[in-house]
Parts: C-alpha cells; sequence; structure tokens
C-alpha cells in the first residue's frame, strides 16, 4: 500500500489527530501524527489486516533546531514482513517538553529504540517500563545529540574535553 | 539427524537463594565489553540484564561534524566484523540522495566484497559459536580460511579490517588483476572447509546436545523485536533483503534463503541459527560464482564518478541493506549543506542483543553464554 492510501485511511479512522501528509522531493513520504493519540495509531497500523505493520525497522530521535523551529521529534520507520511495505510516522515535540506516549507495548523492539532517544535527546517516552539511559554512563547529565548541547567540563573527576 | 528429546531440568528440593551475577564487561566469552547482570537460583538464569554503552564512541554525534565521506570510516568501525557490508547502505543512500548511479561494473565488485565479507563473518560466528560451546578446532580451521578473504581485501583497500573501500559514487580503488582467480579459490576453500566444519562441529553430537532446543526464539516473538538476519530466518521466516526488497543488482542472482526448520530441536533454537548462517556460506558463494562470471574484464575508472564535493540537496533517506547479521539501516538528514544534519544507525547487533532476555530465561548459565553466541553481536556496533 502506498503512503497516501495510508494516510487516507488513518485520516478517515483518527481524523485531526492526523495533522499533515508531506510529499516533497528527496524526503520519502511521511505523515505527521499528534502525539498524544501515537499509541493507538501504532495499534491500528499494526493489528489493522491490509496494513500489518509489525516490524518496527527503525526508531529515531532527532533535534530540528534551526531558525524557524525549535523542536524536537521522533520519527518511526515501519515495515511489514508478510505484505512487504513501508511507512514513515512523525511526531513533532516541544523542546521544554518532549513527552510521547512509549510505543513499547505495540513493538518490543522499540523498548531499547527509545530508550536510545531519551538517552540522547532527552525525549520522555511516557508509560515506557525502563526508562533509564543506555549508551551514555547512568549518571551521565544533558543530553548528547541536542544541537544545543555543552559537554560538561568534567565527568567524575575526569576531565572531558580533548 | 538423530532425534532428541527434551530435557527437564530437575534440581530436587535443594532451596537455594536467588544470586546477581556479574558478567563481563571483560570476559571472553561475552564477545566484547558486555556486562550482563543476571539473576540465577543455583545454576538456573531467572533474569538477565544486559548493560550496553562501554564502547560507545559517540559516532553518531562526531559525524554531524563530519562532511559525508568522512563519515564513512567510522561506519567501517562500527560492526568490525564486516565493514564491507557496513558502508554499502550508507554509500547506495547517499547515491540516492546525490542522484549517482553507478556503474554495472562497480556493482558487481560491491557484491563480491559484501559477499567475502558475510562469508568471513559467518565464519567467525560459527567459529566462536564453537568456542562457547567447547569445540576449539572447528575456530582454528575457520579463522585459517578467513584469512584468504583478508587478504583479498587487503589487495584491494589495503586494510585487513577497516576498509574505506565502498565510496559514494564509486570505489576507493579497483580491484586487483588476480581477484577473479582469488575469489573462485575462495570459493573453493570455503566449500572444502564447511565440508569438514560441518562434519566436526554441527552433526557432532555434543555440539547438538548443547545447542538444541537452548534459547527458542519463536518467528512472532522475533518480529516484534525486530530481530533481522539469521536471528529471525533462524526462526524459520524467510525474510531476507536482498530478496525481499532487493537492492543494487541481487535480483539478477539465483540463490536460496535457508531457513531454520527445526532439524534437531525446536524451531528458532540455538542450533537453527546457526545453521542457517553455515548454509548461507554455501549460498554466498554461489553468489560470488555467478558475479564473478558477470565481471567485465576491462578496468574502468572506479573514482570517476565520485563527486569532488558532496552536497546532496535538502531530504532525507532511510536506506538498508542486509548485513551479515541483519538489517543495517541508516537514517540521514541533510539539511543541505555538507555536513549532515542527523545520521542515524540502526544497528543490528543492538536491535538483536535486546532479545537476550527474552530468550534466555529458564536456561543454566552455561546455556546463556550460548545463546549470546549465537545470536552473534559485535559490541562496537551495539554501542557505536
Amino acid at each position: 500500500m502506498q503512503a497516501k492510501d495510508i494516510y487516507e485511511k488513518l485520516q478517515k479512522e483518527f481524523g485531526e489527530a492526523i495533522i499533515s501528509f508531506t510529499q516533497e522531493d528527496n524526503v520519502e513520504d511521511f505523515v505527521t501524527v499528534e502525539p498524544a493519540k501515537l499509541r493507538d495509531i501504532c495499534l491500528f497500523l499494526r493489528d489493522e489486516e491490509d496494513l500489518d505493520f509489525d516490524y518496527l525497522a527503525c526508531l529515531s530521535g532527532v533535534d530540528y533546531k534551526s531558525k524557524q523551529s525549535d523542536d524536537l521529534g521522533v520519527v518511526y520507520h515501519l515495515y511489514s514482513v508478510a505484505l512487504k511495505h513501508r511507512f514513515v510516522l512523525k511526531v513533532v515535540l516541544n523542546r521544554e517538553n518532549p513527552k510521547v506516549p512509549t510505543v513499547e507495548n505495540v513493538w518490543k523492539a522499540a523498548n531499547w529504540h527509545e530508550r536510545e532517544a531519551y538517552d540522547m535527546y532527552g525525549v520522555i517516552f511516557e508509560d515506557h517500563p525502563n526508562l533509564i539511559r543506555i549508551l551514555t554512563p547512568y549518571d551521565w547529565e544533558g543530553y548528547p545529540l541536542r544541537k544545543d548541547y555543552k559537554e560538561p567540563d568534567e565527568y567524575n573527576g575526569i576531565k572531558v574535553p580533548y | 539427524m538423530a532425534e532428541r528429546k527434551t530435557i527437564e531440568y530437575d534440581f530436587g528440593r535443594v532451596d537455594t537463594e536467588r544470586m546477581r551475577l556479574n558478567v563481563g564487561p571483560q570476559h571472553p566469552s561475552t564477545h566484547g565489553v558486555l556486562r550482563l547482570e543476571v539473576e540465577l537460583e543455583g545454576e538456573l538464569v531467572t533474569d538477565v540484564i544486559p548493560h550496553i554503552g562501554y564502547l560507545h564512541r559517540c559516532m553518531e554525534k562526531a559525524s554531524e561534524a563530519m562532511t559525508y565521506p568522512q563519515v564513512i570510516p567510522f561506519i567501517d568501525r562500527m560492526d568490525y566484523i564486516s565493514s564491507m557490508n557496513n558502508e554499502w547502505p550508507y554509500v547506495m543512500g547517499m547515491e540516492k540522495m546525490l542522484d549517482i548511479e553507478v556503474s554495472e561494473r562497480i556493482e558487481l565488485i560491491r557484491i563480491i566484497m559484501a559477499e567475502l565479507n558475510r562469508i568471513g563473518n559467518h565464519q567467525i560466528a560459527i567459529a566462536t559459536f564453537g568456542l562457547d560451546a567447547g569445540a576449539f578446532t572447528p575456530f582454528l580451521f575457520l579463522f585459517r580460511d578467513r584469512e584468504m578473504i583478508l587478504d583479498v581485501f587487503e589487495a584491494a583497500s589495503g586494510g585487513r579490517l577497516l576498509y574505506n573501500y565502498m565510496w559514494i559514487g564509486g570505489l576507493q580503488r579497483d580491484v586487483p588483476p588476480t581477484f577473479k582467480e582469488d575469489c573462485l579459490r575462495i570459493v573453493k576453500t570455503v566449500r572444502e572447509t564447511n565440508d569438514e566444519v560441518e562434519r566436526l562441529l554441527l552433526g557432532n553430537r555434543i555440539f547438538i546436545d548443547r545447542t538444541a532446543n537452548v534459547g527458542i526464539l519463536p518467528a512472532d516473538v522475533a518480529i516484534n523485536f525486530a530481530a533481522s538476519g539469521p536471528v529471525l530466518r533462524g526462526s524459520g521466516v524467510p525474510f531476507d533483503l536482498r530478496r525481499s526488497e532487493p537492492y543494487s543488482l541481487y535480483d539478477r542472482f539465483d540463490f536460496d534463503i535457508p531457513v531454520g526448520r527445526g532439524e534437531v530441536g525446536t524451531v528458532g533454537d540455538s542450533f537453527d541459527r546457526n545453521i542457517v548462517r553455515f548454509r548461507e556460506m554455501e549460498e554466498s558463494c554461489k553468489i560470488i560464482e555467478q558475479a564473478v562470471a558477470m565481471l567485465p574484464d576491462a578496468s574502468e575508472d572506479v573514482r570517476a564518478l565520485v563527486p569532488k564535493r558532496i552536497k546532496p540537496p535538502k531530504g532525507e533517506i532511510y536506506c538498508k541493506a542486509e548485513n551479515p547479521k541483519g538489517e543495517l539501516g541508516f537514517y540521514i538528514i541533510s539539511d543541505g549543506t555538507a555536513n549532515p544534519t542527523r545520521v542515524k544507525a540502526r544497528g543490528t547487533s543492538f536491535v538483536n542483543l535486546a532479545l537476550l532476555p527474552e530468550i534466555s530465561k529458564g536456561y543454566l548459565i552455561a546455556d546463556l553464554i550460548l545463546i549470546l553466541g549465537s545470536i552473534d553481536i559485535v559490541l562496537g556496533e551495539v554501542d557505536r
């Protein structure tokens, strides 16, 4: 199924929670959705028979900081093993309060990906069973992949910048 | 192979307190700097908590300060066992963004290199897995043969482990004149050794007893955890990106997708994951033979299409390829400048390792090491 058809199907089901459908050059077509409804949308994408997105290929945190925007985002790359089609879902989050429901209970694969996005961007995945840092040390401060990140001068007595 | 009964562990009525044991981060059987926090009841594993990040080298952060070609050496260092394969999805994605179409000869060389590296990776995977099960000799045989593959890579790229060989728009340099013969010699040797390894290791009673019915991963769980590569195919799902979403020239090749069938135990056990790897080596041999036959003799300038300055248009791409360990994807966002805004690597080992707690509960601690070995991780890719 093409992204456009999936978008129409989602819009019919969720109405205003589906914010926009984007078709641009050099970008795979994607749909932006309301963060609050994300979990229901994901469950729908997984369980609906002709969508059948049973495979969360990738989940990436993104910092969209630029002159025009100050947002963070999470991008979901979905795939269907049986039907062999793909789909891209995005949520845009406020930098001050980046909260989005977890999809760990939809696809278990999201568990570590979400921990990584939390670790690197500080995105809070609500109801995640174990939202702790994963790649950096557990007592690290700050979110390293944010564009406005300033590395600390020292960490537990160890000099950081070299 | 012989039929096998399920073992039931019976420790009588001995009461034991639960114990927490730290395996790693410096432990030979964790295949790198991985720390497993294991909860034990006697010798039975009741819980496993992997702690990762000991090899975190900030690849994604560092990439943002690099130009696009400078990212390739970083990618080499992710899964350092199969660097050739690693470079491919990144390079492929960048070529799609820049709208470059490389010649068929370059694609064929890339296919041969990737398949050689796939054999090399599986040799290590099976060798170290055998080592985990206590079989030392196949380890030596397989590492001896892997040298031949590394020699070819060295002749082509100058590096034995980290190659920086595939470039955006071409290759670092052309293959040496003896390339075709070398490849065919490797294929021949790999087949001979595999024959031996099959008799020595995979058909070995002790090995089967250790691996059959251990670490069973059902297909639906594997998909839910987004497992890929031999881990997913070992559970009986015939999912291979080379076949389901053919990239490069893979749609022209004739090869099979081996899946686990539960020959000695249950579908999706440690044995199945390894027999899939073992059979994939034969499929790679087939692909190499076909690719060598297709490869034109005339040499060409492999850097002809490499752009002087790489400045992709504003946009983003998620490009993936079938690595020896599974699906490796790169999510690249470009803002139109010479540096990427975001390079997210969907590390195969990272995703596959998340399965470990799911499939190792209820087995013995010695089996935990085997199960970890059967997932075939490289910590460089887990931590990036």
